[in-house]
């Protein structure tokens, strides 16, 4: 039942692509072609690129995303719970209390820590 | 799963069997569904370049066409025909997916908004809707962020340094700011006691969601701005500092994917928020004439849209610091906050009987006192807020007086 459900969404997510798909053909069809070396370069405001361009990154967006994954596994705790609040009583509010506490407990040795700070 | 909606009308028209029907119906219906955003792209993205040259003291596009109606039409022919190029030193395969991943994830939204109220036999949807799924706020909040993931994907493939620190900005700024975005969705969901985006609209056939969370409202509405890139968190496509950003290397019709799905991501924002905070579909005769509900549902979406475009058009941009301690040091807090006094007079309000269990069985007598409460929850959180605001302003300001003070006089004293 469940999955049965989802059946018209895939539906969707195979004609989303095939149009998107079928609009960049379209302009792959009518547009000229004429490849040429100076064209095909990346582009960098027409200095001459040196380097890769795939370099490391700086470590701070790692650390912006791992917080994220952190506060995103915690929301999608949070999404359940509101649904079946009415069902679970005072037993769901406190149990869901305790577990933001100690999110929020993370949250504040997170700022206090520094980790939040973006220089 | 009996044939409803949509499958008994083909089964009236006289195809025999039921399978084939429930599978044409979701056919058209999904034809339907992705048919919407694709024409609403071509008028939206006009009335972007009307408003934006109206507020700018323009006239805007007016010279092809009457009114300049015809100018996307225009533009889209002429991204047609241009060349399509991929660049030697990107990555073929994923340069080519990301822009079809970006609008495709945007069509993909539309599935679950429900457009219109439709009178159907108990246990289907009470609305005109794509999909009916039991998920519909969780859909939407993965949906979205396939859309970051594309806008990663193209920065990351294109192998330019510009484009690449677009996406770097986008890891940081998209990503921290769908926090508050899944936070202030929960608000909702709790009180509607679904996910189901229909069952969210039912709920608020006596009250809208605004008036009883307006500070969640708020929340969701900052964090959809940054979440689809726009003023003052443009910081992905900054023009000053990274020319294009992510889609540096695009060009023709694959930027020209980019473009509209950014601008219907906006619109659809804007019809989430409405679907969410305002009702949807509701207002004066939606039920005797349910055409009119889409009416209603596009007014308040455009309405929301609008204020995204003054916002985008008028403020100016911010710094990466400013952007990502707004969002950690304020948002986050405000809407954890936010979540746990909410639950906890929801909660206390219905065991004491003052507040329905099921808002929708309720009245508009029934739902009031709650509705009070909560607008005085956010009245005293915002007022707060702005308080606090107020008096690091004035601290602010009364120490670039005395720096300032102190350099006239290291001036006069020279």
């Amino acid at each position: 039942m469940t999955l049965e459900q989802f059946a018209p969404t895939g539906v969707l997510v195979i004609i989303a692509v095939i149009l998107a798909f079928i609009i960049l053909m379209i302009s792959r069809v009518f547009g000229p072609h004429k490849p040429s070396f100076r064209k095909n370069a990346p582009y960098e405001s027409g200095m001459k690129p040196i380097g890769p361009a795939n370099r490391r990154l700086p470590i701070k967006f790692y650390l912006v995303a791992v917080l994220f994954i952190i506060f995103d596994v915690e929301v999608i705790f949070f999404l359940p719970w509101a649904v079946s609040m009415n069902g679970m009583g005072w037993y769901g509010l406190v149990v869901m209390g305790f577990f933001t506490l100690i999110l929020i407990v993370g949250f504040i040795y997170e700022w206090k820590k520094g980790a939040l700070e973006w220089e | 799963m009996e044939c409803v909606g949509l499958c008994d009308v083909v089964l009236n028209l006289g195809v025999r069997n039921q399978e084939l029907a429930r599978f044409l119906a979701s056919l058209i219906g999904v034809l339907l569904v992705s048919g919407v955003p694709l024409l609403t792209v071509i008028i939206l993205i006009l009335a972007e370049r009307k408003i934006a040259a109206r507020i700018q003291d323009r006239i805007g596009p007016n010279r092809v066409g009457p009114y300049g109606l015809l100018q996307t039409v225009a533009d889209l022919l002429k991204l047609l025909g241009k060349e399509d190029i991929t660049p030697t030193a990107a990555d073929r395969i994923l340069y080519n997916a990301a822009p079809i991943i970006s609008f495709g994830s945007v069509v993909l939204l539309w599935a679950v908004i429900p457009f219109m109220y439709w009178n159907t036999p108990e246990g289907a949807a009470n609305a005109v809707v794509g999909v009916n799924l039991e998920i519909g706020a969780l859909f939407f909040v993965a949906i979205a962020s396939l859309g970051t993931l594309a806008i990663m994907t193209a920065g990351w493939a294109s192998n330019n340094k510009y484009a690449l620190l677009g996406a770097f900005r986008v890891v940081a700024l998209l990503v921290s700011y769908e926090i508050p975005l899944v936070f202030a969705l929960v608000v909702p969901v709790m009180f509607a006691g679904s996910m189901s985006l229909v069952d969210i609209v039912e709920a608020q056939s006596h009250m809208w969601f605004v008036f009883m969370a307006p500070l969640a409202a708020i929340l969701f509405f900052i964090s959809s701005q940054a979440e689809t890139g726009r003023a003052p968190f443009d910081l992905i496509e900054a023009e000053s500092e990274l020319i294009a950003g992510f889609n540096i290397e695009y060009s023709g019709m694959k930027f020209g994917m980019f473009f509209a799905a950014e601008f219907l991501h906006v619109f659809t924002n804007g019809i989430l928020m409405a679907v969410l905070f305002f009702g949807g579909y509701l207002g004066f005769f939606y039920k005797a004439i349910p055409p009119l509900g889409f009416l209603w549902l596009g007014l308040k979406g455009s309405l929301i849209y609008f204020v995204f475009l003054w916002l985008r058009n008028t403020v100016p941009r911010l710094r990466i610091d400013q952007v990502m301690n707004f969002n950690w040091f304020f948002l986050v807090p405000v809407s954890i906050i936010n979540i746990m006094v909410t639950s906890l007079i929801l909660k206390v309000m219905q065991e004491m009987g003052y507040a329905p269990t099921v808002f929708a069985e309720s009245s508009l007598i029934g739902i009031l006192p709650l509705t009070i409460v909560m607008l005085l929850k956010d009245a005293i959180i915002i007022g707060f807020i702005l308080g606090r605001l107020g008096q690091e302003g004035r601290k602010a300001r009364i120490e670039a007086t005395h720096a300032e003070e102190s350099l006239a006089a290291a001036a006069a004293g020279d």
